[in-house]
């Protein structure tokens, strides 16, 4: 059955899930490729408007009496079903703002960290922001025309990763690619949630 | 009156229009929603078909009605309306306060997701 989402039998059928998978990585990594790949939209943007003061490094010298700083986020939407809907996040690319990722991985299934074998340390940061939370992750590198080809266990050696983490080769525009990084991504944090609850309660 | 369907709050939603007043201008300076917390995945739906206009309601408020009718999610309102989403929380708290929508919270920390909603993705993804 089909309850079509137009029409409005005004608060009869519950509201489905809402669930969400990051996608990280340095700038130009494709994070923003990647989410319009596999949405069933062109990918949208919205903005947080920080008005706190010390959001980081940003250099005030020059537009002294600056208050607001404006942080962008491309997300799109895959409707699973009537119950279920699956909401991909590109994280904002500038990693000092923190307090915004803190709220996007609050409660997320996962994240795709992007990397790019001519920037690899662009992608140190996210990595290391997953670990530290716990998030369940996969490395996906995002094969660009002209760059060199490495081997996987290469790129695994380079991130330091734990031997856990899938890292898979990608092509970010291909909407077959990236629902096999997604797929990858939802079979491991399946794992990672088992092997939690097989552990001693402390 | 308009007739339904015919919502003269449609032209309200529109992606180009762009920034037109600043965006706390269009919450009256107030920062913080009167109820709710709204994640930027918490999902909205209308509780009626259209809102008609009352004191405290200015025309984002109807348009957010107005988008609503199919169910989204605070960070598709806030992209919608092009409009930062602290701007479209506070919206929201007085839409809620008024019963004009109804908001789900997605369900966070209480514990890790079953095999049912990772089953659910996996196949979902694998049928795109």
């Amino acid at each position: 059955m089909d309850y079509g989402h137009s029409e409005r039998p005004a608060g009869a059928v519950p509201l489905p899930t809402a669930i969400k998978i990051l996608i990280a990585g340095g700038f130009g990594v494709g994070k923003t490729t990647m989410v319009g790949a596999v949405s069933e939209t062109r990918p949208l943007r919205t903005e947080e408007v920080l008005t706190e003061t010390g959001v980081g490094i940003d250099d005030l010298s020059g537009v002294e009496g600056k208050t607001t700083t404006t942080v962008a986020m491309d997300f799109g939407r895959i409707t699973i079903g009537d119950d279920l809907v699956l909401y991909l996040f590109g994280t904002p690319g500038q990693d000092r703002f923190w307090f915004v990722w803190d709220e996007l991985a609050l409660g997320a299934l996962g994240a795709v960290v992007l990397a790019d074998t001519r920037r690899l340390a662009d992608c140190f940061p996210s990595i290391d922001y997953f670990e530290g939370r716990g998030t369940p992750f996969v490395v996906a590198v995002n094969c660009f025309e002209g760059a060199r080809q490495y081997r996987l266990h290469e790129v695994q050696a380079a991130l330091n990763l734990d031997p856990g983490v899938p890292v898979l080769l990608c092509d970010a525009r291909q909407r077959e690619s990236s629902k096999e990084v997604l797929i990858t991504l939802m079979e491991h944090a399946m794992k990672t949630r088992d092997a939690r609850r097989a552990e001693p309660a402390e | 009156m308009t007739a339904p369907g015919e919502s003269t709050e449609e032209q309200w939603v529109d992606d180009h229009a762009g920034p037109v007043v600043r965006p706390y201008a269009v919450t009256r300076g107030r920062a913080r929603p009167v109820t709710g917390t709204f994640d930027l995945i918490s999902l909205v739906t209308a509780t009626r078909v259209e809102a008609s206009p009352e004191v405290g309601l200015g025309p984002e408020h109807l348009a957010i009605v107005a988008l609503c009718q199919r169910i989204q999610s605070v960070a598709e309102v806030a992209a919608h309306l092009d409009l930062p989403v602290g701007t479209i929380r506070v919206l929201l708290g007085d839409l809620v306060a008024r019963d004009l929508v109804e908001v789900r919270e997605p369900r966070v920390t209480a514990g890790l997701p079953d095999d049912s909603i990772f089953e659910a993705v996996i196949n979902g993804l694998r049928a795109l």
